[in-house]
């Protein structure tokens, strides 16, 4: 899977001889090392959930948030370095404040991952800079329905209907597959993301994660709110029971 | 000696820009830029004697202003009469046509709307310079938005790009517009910008001159959901009445009527406009004699 630059991965301004450029590869390689970021784009909205792994037992709950918002109507989960992951949410929402205050209307989901991808791009371009080490699943509702976007540290950014990066993004990604996105609501959406989550914890490995969900969609009034407290934990406990079933087989 | 140099530079430069702009245009030197000598020249202009080259001139033009009473230096502007109303469906822009410089008529057929985008015009009015390097700017700003957003633009944003250029250069223009278009979102929407730079969303709009003349008409004559032959009707009798009564308003009546399905020009000349109170039919007019097959001599 990986090979040694052996030299030509020194600096992110230089191509190897197959035309790869490895800082970037191993940028990637930071963001799979952090818990799993899942999203996905149900009929009225988005979803978006984040495998919190706590580093330790005297950290307050609640605390170090991995979702921001970006606008009221849009917000982003990040993986990978977190004080990465501060720097892009603080551009990505100077961004949306300058666009509205310039064009008079809220920023386009659209635009606003374009403008995000391209300022993560910028930083794979200089010798003097280093990439992020973080990859985004940015979701948003604007005037033509819920979007949602995922930007890798390349700079490259695309347009899903379920996305998940981290740990377990392929296990993730096999069980979002299985799911029936186009005909789900919000409120389904949000147990089965937590099911996928709970499912793609390695238990062995990391032990105590946190969970943390957001979403935008109608019955929040296209604004981006953390998933009020009685649906989550309505959310932990189906996942926690659907773990057992799985376990009991 | 060398003083006077640098004087005469800044007037050629502040001709242009700056907060004395408007001065220059008038025709007014600031006093601040006057040296001592023509202070004292401009307190004995009447007497004529010892003016030397730029006193004569200035002599010149007060007298061509005093005799002709045209003061040719006097900045263009669209005494007006600017409309825009929405109806279901749309909405239809109308203007008159007078450029006026001081009592002079200089364009007496001018376009006042202009397009911004495919889907959105702006009616001008105020200072036609001003007027023009505003719809310009924004047509180019609307342009690069278009390109990046991949589709065209919004109403609003035409209308908040021009308010932004209108308030933050409030000293040095004088300019109303009136925006109006039609986008898949919002449909037919009109916003009127007026001196200061404010930002408002209305139903329908009315600017320039002869506006003044027009507030208690809309009063009565508008209302919801109208048709689109009702607007445009509507736009054209009362740009009408405006001309009949405002000097600085005359010409032709133009009207752009924008909805989905495009942008329609129309263009109603002066002699097919209904007559209003006190209004003759024109009698050996020029209109007459150029629209009769075989011209006949003129009796005097």
């Amino acid at each position: 899977m990986s090979s040694i630059g052996t030299g030509y991965d020194l600096s992110v301004t230089t191509f190897s001889p197959d035309g790869r450029v490895f800082q970037i590869e191993y940028a990637a390689k930071a963001v799979d090392n952090s818990g799993t970021v899942i999203g996905i784009r149900c009929k009225d909205g988005i979803v978006m959930g984040v495998e919190k792994l706590i580093a330790s037992k005297m950290m307050l709950p609640g605390s170090n948030r991995r979702i921001h918002s970006v606008n009221r109507h849009s917000g982003m989960a990040v993986a990978g370095l977190a004080a990465d992951g501060r720097q892009i949410v603080a551009r990505a929402k100077s961004e949306a404040t300058n666009y509205q205050s310039v064009y008079g209307e809220p920023i386009p989901v659209k635009e606003l991952a374009e403008r995000v991808a391209s300022y993560v791009h910028l930083c794979t371009l200089y010798w003097w800079l280093r990439p992020f080490g973080c990859g985004i699943i940015l979701g948003g509702y604007d005037r033509d329905g819920p979007q949602l976007y995922m930007v890798e540290p390349s700079g490259i950014s695309y347009r899903y209907f379920g996305a998940a990066i981290g740990k377990g993004k392929q296990a993730a990604k096999t069980e979002i597959e299985k799911l029936k996105l186009s005909e789900m609501t919000c409120r389904e959406g949000v147990i089965e993301v937590a099911k996928i989550i709970y499912k793609v914890h390695d238990e062995a490995k990391d032990k105590a994660f946190e969970l943390e969900m957001s979403w935008v969609c109608d019955e929040s009034k296209q604004q981006h709110q953390k998933v009020p407290d009685d649906l989550l934990e309505e959310a932990k406990a189906a996942a926690r029971t659907a773990l057992e079933e799985m376990d009991a087989d | 000696m060398h003083v006077r140099k640098i004087i005469r530079e800044i007037r050629k430069v502040g001709r242009y820009l700056g907060n004395y702009g408007k001065f220059y245009r008038e025709g007014k030197t600031p006093i601040v830029l006057l040296t001592k000598e023509e202070n004292l020249r401009n307190k004995s202009v009447r007497s004529g004697k010892d003016l030397g080259f730029w006193g004569r001139q200035e002599q010149r033009q007060i007298r061509t202003k005093m005799d002709l009473n045209m003061d040719l230096n006097a900045p263009h502007s669209m005494g007006t009469t600017i409309i825009g109303v929405t109806y279901n469906g749309g909405v239809v822009l109308g203007a008159d046509s007078r450029t006026s410089t001081g009592m002079y008529v200089a364009n007496r057929a001018s376009d006042k709307i202009t397009q911004l985008t495919d889907n959105v015009y702006v009616c001008r009015s105020g200072s036609a310079a001003d007027s023009q390097l505003v719809s310009d700017y924004v047509r180019y700003f609307l342009h690069q938005h278009t390109i990046q957003l991949g589709q065209p633009a919004t109403v609003k944003v035409a209308a908040n790009l021009i308010r932004l250029i209108s308030y933050n250069n409030k000293n040095m223009l004088e300019t109303g517009l009136i925006v109006g278009g039609w986008d898949k979102y919002e449909g037919g929407k009109i916003y009127g910008i007026p001196l200061g730079g404010t930002l408002i969303e209305q139903p329908f709009a009315i600017g320039g001159s002869g506006s003044s003349y027009l507030y208690g008409f809309f009063d009565q004559a508008w209302k919801e959901g109208m048709t689109k032959d009702e607007a445009e009707q509507l736009v054209v009798k009362a740009v009408s009445l405006a001309i009949a009564r405002d000097g600085a308003s005359g010409g032709v009546v133009r009207t752009v009527v924008i909805n989905s399905e495009g942008v329609t020009r129309n263009f109603y000349p002066g002699d097919t406009l209904q007559l209003w109170h006190e209004e003759l039919e024109p009698q050996n007019s020029l209109l007459d004699i150029l629209n009769s097959p075989s011209p006949e001599p003129m009796n005097i």
